[in-house]
């Protein structure tokens, strides 16, 4: 019953959808997520999958179809990467503010200017405010499991919210992993049908997307934060129901020898597993070193990720994104947030590497763990180094 | 609506500020906006109607008389009748409060 198939993972990705029997998918096509709506536009031809698919003109078209499938109370599936989230931005923040459950995978990519198709996170740091719930994965099995997840969480009546799955373009995308895919009827039976509360219908009309002035603005923003907020209860649920049901367990915050480690390394996505190659090493040598992932970026997980490093002396952080002019890494600017008020806690030390593509390897996870160590003892003149970069 | 805009607190929305009340944005006073109003000098009006077809707020009806007036709940004070009354009936002058 629990056999592994060896398969590409934007493929597995796509027989996710089907397996939650997505109703709409709306989609266009970019490098590196092409596979993902390829594989799900056959299913949809070959009669495999019962949804509409509608073949889009641009991703700011792909959104605003998802916005209108969902608000009728349809199950809706998207996904882009890179410059085609960057063309949807200014609809990602109508899709959370109307509280439409639209679920979508994002393959990250990095952005223009010089064009690269290849893969970091410089597109998800640039939704970071968008209202969405974000989940990151590091590999094909959490990628399908989290794809029915994401479903059962942004459809939950407490919840209503859309939601991202990242994952990392090529390095993730266009890998053949062995997963186990859950049978149809265990999907069923986990994800109940959607029931969208008040949907677009001719018999009882509603006014979505309605203009705000003064008086109503700020309510309205509060009362999204708020449930944003309180997804964080919901998505914590549904994870453990994922494992009671599946076997495989989720948190926001993933540990690996983290917990009482006085040196932590914490990273994002498909790196984390490379990483992992590290920190075994260098715990095979006697150091006391540990790794955290944010499964769960939005909501940010804060109690979650202060209890994860309340022990640790230092936190070193890898970002695949550069805030231009700014802090620098985006989640090393967010951690270093979360913990400035508390009396005890660990120095943080920012890197940012892996950008438009460029590997980081076993050696290089060592070889930035052990300057970042250096660089909390003796201090640094930067507020960050970038990894790797030829001066 | 129970409650005023006004009065509204973020726990009475509906989710995603959803309007369930179809019509309702016939509350809303656009005539706050107004810093010129519409005056009237009937004896000229030929009742031909030309400032309600012209008049974008869409605000103007017929009084008890027959002569065209505008809603000023509603007039925004754009002065388009004023401009469109070829017989001359309407004036804009300054709001003063």
């Amino acid at each position: 019953m629990t056999t592994r198939v060896g398969v590409e993972v934007s493929i597995a990705l796509a027989d996710a959808v089907k397996l939650a029997n997505a109703d709409v998918i709306a989609a266009y096509p970019i490098t590196p997520q092409t596979h993902i709506v390829e594989h799900l536009a056959e299913l949809v031809a070959n009669g495999e999958l019962d949804a509409e698919y509608v073949p889009v003109e641009s991703e700011h078209s792909a959104m605003s179809a998802c916005v209108g499938a969902a608000a009728v109370g349809a199950r809706t599936f998207t996904a882009t990467a890179g410059q085609g989230l960057e063309l949807m931005h200014e609809v990602l923040y109508v899709a959370s503010s109307m509280r439409l459950p639209v679920v979508m995978a994002v393959a990250n990519r990095a952005l223009s200017s010089p064009l690269s198709v290849w893969g970091d996170h410089s597109d998800l740091m640039a939704v970071r405010d968008t209202g969405w719930i974000q989940i990151v994965v590091e590999n094909g099995q959490q990628t399908v499991d989290n794809i029915i997840c994401a479903f059962r969480i942004a459809e939950d009546k407490r919840v209503l919210l859309p939601v991202m799955v990242h994952l990392d373009g090529f390095y993730l995308t266009h890998v053949i992993e062995p997963i186990i895919f859950p049978e149809q009827e265990d999907v069923d039976r986990f994800l109940p049908p959607n029931q969208y509360p008040l949907p677009l219908n001719p018999d009882k009309p509603v006014t979505m997307g309605d203009f705000g002035p003064p008086v109503i603005y700020t309510e309205a923003k509060w009362a999204q934060e708020v449930n944003l907020i309180a997804s964080k209860e919901v998505i914590l649920g549904c994870w453990d129901e994922f494992g009671k049901a599946f076997g495989r367990h989720y948190s926001p915050v993933e540990k690996y020898h983290s917990d009482g480690a006085r040196v932590i390394l914490l990273t994002m996505g498909c790196f984390s597993e490379t990483a992992m190659v590290a920190i075994d090493r260098l715990r095979a040598a006697g150091n006391d070193v540990g790794q955290i992932r944010l499964r769960l970026w939005r909501p940010f997980p804060f109690e979650e990720f202060r209890q994860a490093v309340r022990e640790a002396d230092v936190l070193i952080v890898l970002d695949r994104a550069i805030s231009f002019g700014g802090p620098g890494g985006v989640v090393a600017s967010e951690v270093k947030a979360a913990l400035y008020n508390l009396d005890r806690k660990p120095k943080v030390v920012s890197f940012i590497g892996g950008l438009g593509g460029r590997d980081i390897t076993e050696a290089g996870f060592e070889d930035i763990i052990k300057r970042g160590i250096e660089i909390a003892r003796t201090g640094s003149k930067r507020e960050y180094e970038i990894y790797g970069v030829r001066e | 609506m129970a409650k005023s805009e006004s009065e509204l607190t973020w726990k009475d929305l509906e989710i995603g500020c959803i309007v369930t009340e179809p019509g309702n944005a016939r509350q809303y006073k656009t005539g706050a906006w107004r810093s010129q109003r519409p005056t009237y000098d009937f004896s000229k009006c030929i009742k031909c109607g030309i400032c309600q077809l012209f008049c974008p707020e869409g605000c103007i009806e017929q009084n008890e008389d027959g002569n065209f007036e505008a809603n000023m709940y509603y007039c925004k004070g754009c002065g388009i009748c004023a401009r469109e009354c070829w017989p001359r009936v309407i004036t804009m002058v300054e709001e003063e409060e």
